[in-house]
């Protein structure tokens, strides 16, 4: 018997970073009071229509730009269903004709997957079920809030290219990448702003045809995603291999309870009546502005990564040093690396500081003045600065602001001139006889103990290296 | 009947001009109709909602603007009223239906802003039809209007208590919708003009929507040159309504002043003549000899085309409309029927606020939008849409404008045709076509059938062809046989018609 084979699709939910929302003026944010950021239009009250925002319009080009995709004359149609959270008890969506066609993403390891369309539509509401415990049937009563009814979204849906959980989480690792590097989205999971479904099905190795899918919904965290849908395979091959047969359904993944559960079968989908919306006309994006939006889109996650890469020259950035290119590109860091690079600061140390260091604070380190952080790495490189010192430094500077200099000064980092360095070296090496026998027997482990020493008496104001340097010299 | 002042029968361009000069105020002239209202609307209920204090406070409002030497703008003090589809901030807005009943919009329609901004007075609002579906105004859940010419006939529908308040002397000009026949077909029961403006020139923004393809704005008055006033102050472009034509409307004021029709083609539309009551197809023919001696090229023609409106129309209108009030669910606004969960909350709302034309017409969209049927049905009829305009565009090719019957018949009685769907949805089959094809029609009284009721004639033009449509208009408003006043309306009506 063959081996199995999963078959998965992903679509993905984004919420664009414009001012205001997809058919009305209404501010476009998270987490303010509830029902605050509405008017006669996102509330769908009788009598108001519909307006296009072209900000939304041009966040999704840059979006189907940067997917490779070609962008195409469009219409929006109403998908109609009933939900309380839906204002107009229809969603203003595009269907058979959507702005963005026939695109692929380029995975980190060159595997390409193909996006089938991202089209333009809008958000719901959210419902607050309140009372028996947060759960929908126990529920005394339900509160709606629509701050969130016509939020723009972007709806990226990919071919069912991907064969695996982790080829899915990299998927939606590089497409948050790319959308947060298009400026349309923050790409916070957590937030909602990016959503997941993801449609699984499995087949035996060889088989030319598609097994059912099921659609799973309520991943919001990659780790999610990929528990969620390696559940999924597990369960469907057990099924079949127990020669049940897996039904068409839509799934919610339980997080605490790591499993898939059934919402609503194949028979109980909604019909959804798609038909034109006739309160909006046609949209169709001229040549000139379709330029536009290219020619102001800078470089993409793979050409950023592949950018940082080239620094280490050929074959030199995998592994470790893969994952810390890959971190700094997709905190939109890289522009840290690259200053430092060019200024002269070595790859590695670069890299590094960044990817551990400036990344674990990526939102203020965004804002850093690249002067400022390239100064401070070239404090470190030239042994101005400890690595202790300089992480200590880069925490204030990323905190409060300022020149590394002064920080250092304020600190009392200044490092310790080579003449009293010696001198320290020297004190040690005579309080420690057994062990300077031993170090100058070739044991080259005993110069970190020797360091030790040296920091316990400088207060780690010593710089390690030059601590070593010192040492070799004394040995001969 | 009184003698003296024209009174409440006064038309809204002297009115205006009156207010404006200070030779009358608005504040008597908001009187005389709310005394009218007072007297003669218990009978033929055409309004939902007076709005006496407000009516009283807007014309004071005018007097002051005029006292203090500035112009009220072209409607200064003229009595509006609005069908009750048309929003209006904090005055119900019920649409005629128990879903919406107490609900006060937070908002005011373009239209109505428009009309303030000139100068207007509005009065209250009409009554029509549920939701504007329906040819009588028997479909309203507060109870139908009666017609002022016979109270025991229908005024037509679905504007009809904007069509009697102009009738009968209760405003002087009201706002109605079309969508199939609205404004036209009762300004043809009620002997007054109303006219159907080209999709796009009026902001649909604030007009609670029935089938958002076809609704369009537009003016009910007691002459032509009035109705284009009304019109030339509402239309124009709004950002607020994204199929609001983005151009300046053209003013069709002056071309309604009487250009006359001399060197005009008119096509005689044969299948708006041929189907109808001999009393209605007399009157269009002899509206034809009246155009052609005031100097038009009148020519009979055919566009057999025009018969698939009426099946199409019933199936996008009810689409569109099966979307449109899907909204009212009991959530937000409006009746709610509480039930254990929500969905049975939304299926008791929505049994117990919509009436039974409102159901049909939804089940019957529904139906025509669903997976499998969607080809066949609403497919379809956006075919047919298709076929008609470019039918259309054939013979204004010919034609300067055409015209045919507003309706196959005078009004019919109350209660005649409740029963019988079918036979209501036929009373729009001549104005339907003007609206799936996005085009101006206007209907004109011209004269009265053996019973005294009145006969309207319809005028069609081409896209923005407003101006066309208004000198025919105006030619056979000249021309038409003297319409007796209503049996029940305004004092003075009898001393101006």
């Amino acid at each position: 018997m063959t081996e199995w084979e999963a078959v998965i699709g992903l679509e993905v939910h984004c919420e664009l970073r414009t001012a205001t929302k997809l058919f009305c003026g209404c501010r476009n944010a998270f987490g303010d009071e509830p029902n605050t950021n509405v008017c006669p239009v996102c509330l769908g009250l009788p009598g108001s229509l519909p307006v296009l925002n072209a900000a939304a319009v041009e966040y999704a080009m840059r979006i189907g730009t940067a997917l490779l995709c070609e962008i195409r004359p469009s219409v929006f149609h109403r998908k109609n269903y009933f939900y309380p959270d839906m204002p107009k008890d229809y969603q203003i969506s595009q269907y058979d004709e959507p702005i963005n066609v026939d695109g692929w993403l380029e995975l980190p390891d060159g595997f390409r997957v193909r996006v089938v369309r991202a089209h333009l539509e809008e958000d719901t509401g959210k419902t607050s079920h309140m009372g028996g415990g947060g759960r929908i049937h126990d529920a005394a009563h339900a509160l709606v809030d629509y701050n969130r009814a016509g939020v723009p979204l972007v709806e990226i849906v990919s071919a069912p290219d991907i064969r695996s959980a982790a080829q899915a989480r990299a998927y939606a690792a590089e497409l948050r990448a790319i959308l947060v590097a298009t400026g349309a989205s923050d790409g916070r999971m957590e937030e909602g702003s990016m959503r997941v479904d993801a449609n699984v099905s499995v087949r035996r190795v060889g088989d030319p045809g598609f097994g059912t899918r099921c659609e799973v919904k309520n991943l919001n965290s990659l780790r999610s995603l990929g528990r969620a849908i390696e559940y999924e395979i597990e369960r469907q091959i057990a099924l079949l291999e127990a020669g049940d047969t897996v039904l068409q359904q839509t799934r919610h993944w339980d997080e605490g309870k790591g499993q898939t559960v059934a919402l609503r079968s194949k028979e109980e989908a909604f019909d959804y009546r798609y038909f034109p919306e006739p309160d909006l006309v046609p949209l169709a994006p001229d040549a000139a502005w379709q330029q536009r939006v290219a020619a102001a889109l800078g470089p993409m996650p793979a050409e950023r990564r592949r950018r940082i890469g080239t620094l280490f020259g050929d074959g030199a950035a995998e592994g470790a040093r893969a994952d810390q290119i890959a971190t700094v590109t997709e905190q939109g860091l890289d522009g840290l690396v690259l200053a430092a690079t060019d200024a002269g600061v070595d790859p590695g140390l670069a890299l590094a500081r960044t990817a551990n260091e400036a990344a674990a604070d990526a939102e203020r380190a965004r804002e850093l003045s690249p002067d400022a952080y390239v100064a401070l790495l070239k404090m470190e490189q030239a042994g101005a600065l400890s690595s202790t010192q300089t992480k200590a430094v880069l925490a204030e500077l990323l905190a409060e602001g300022g020149e590394p200099a002064d920080i250092a000064k304020r600190k009392g980092f200044e490092a310790l001139e080579s003449d009293s360095l010696a001198g320290v070296v020297a004190e040690v090496v005579a309080a420690c006889p057994d062990e300077w026998s031993r170090y100058a027997g070739g044991e080259d482990k005993l110069a970190q103990f020797f360091i030790g020493q040296v920091m316990k008496a400088t207060q780690g104001k010593a710089n390690g290296k030059a601590v070593v340097e010192e040492l070799r010299r004394l040995r001969g | 009947m009184t003698t003296g002042a024209a009174g409440a029968w006064a038309g809204a361009s002297a009115i205006a001009t009156e207010v404006r000069s200070g030779g009358r105020s608005a504040a008597s002239v908001v009187e005389e109709h709310l005394a009218a209202i007072a007297v003669l609307d218990g009978e033929l209920h055409a309004f939902l909602t007076v709005l006496a204090d407000q009516a009283r406070a807007d014309a004071a409002a005018v007097d002051a603007a005029v006292a203090a030497g500035e112009d009220p703008g072209p409607l200064a003090g003229v009595p509006v009223a609005l069908k009750d589809n048309l929003c209006t901030r904090g005055v119900p807005t019920t649409c005629s239906s128990r879903i919406l009943e107490h609900w006060r919009p937070p908002y005011d329609a373009t239209v109505v802003g428009r009309l303030r901004a000139a100068g207007a007075v509005v009065v209250g609002k009409t009554n029509l039809d549920e939701f504007a579906m329906g040819s009588s105004t028997e479909n309203s859940a507060f109870g139908p209007t009666r017609n002022p010419y016979d109270l025991a006939r229908v005024p037509g529908g679905s504007s009809g208590g904007s069509a009697v308040a102009v009738a009968a002397g209760l405003a002087a000009l009201a706002l109605g919708s079309d969508t199939g026949g609205s404004i036209r077909q009762p300004a043809s029961f009620c002997g007054v003009v109303g006219m159907k403006p080209t999709y796009g020139t009026v902001s649909r923004y604030g007009l609670v929507a029935f089938a958002s393809s076809l609704d369009q704005i537009g003016p009910f008055a007691r002459s032509v040159a009035d109705a284009a006033l009304l019109h030339d102050v509402v239309a124009g472009h709004d950002p607020m309504d994204s199929t609001s034509l983005d151009r300046p409307a053209p003013a069709t004021a002056a071309a309604a002043a009487g250009e006359g029709v001399e060197g005009l083609r008119i096509g005689l539309l044969a299948e708006f003549v041929e189907d109808v009551d001999p009393s209605v197809a007399g009157a269009v023919r002899a509206g034809a000899e009246a155009l052609a001696a005031a100097g038009a090229s009148v020519e009979e023609v055919s566009v057999p085309q025009l018969h698939f409106g009426l099946p199409a129309y019933y199936l996008i209108a009810p689409a569109e409309a099966s979307s449109n009030l899907a909204r009212y669910d009991g959530v937000r606004y409006g009746l709610r029927v509480d039930a254990p969960d929500v969905e049975a909350m939304n299926r008791a709302t929505r049994e117990a606020g919509f009436g039974p034309e409102v159901k049909r017409r939804i089940m019957l969209g529904t139906y025509a939008l669903s997976a499998g049927y969607y080809d066949a049905y609403y497919g379809q009829a956006q075919k047919v849409r298709t076929l008609i305009i470019a039918a259309f565009d054939d013979a204004y090719r010919r034609f300067d404008a055409l015209i045919g019957a507003t309706a196959p018949s005078t009004a019919f009685p109350i209660g005649a045709k409740v029963d019988d769907p079918l036979q209501m949805y036929l009373s729009d089959v001549c104005t339907i076509p003007s609206n799936l094809a996005g085009h101006p029609a206007m209907s004109v009284p011209f004269g009265a059938d053996a019973g005294g009721l009145p006969i309207g004639v319809q005028v069609l033009a081409p896209a923005l062809g407003e101006a066309t449509m208004l000198r025919v208009a105006g030619a056979l408003e000249v021309a038409a046989p003297a319409l007796a006043a209503p049996a029940l309306a305004a004092p003075g009506a009898g001393a101006t018609r």
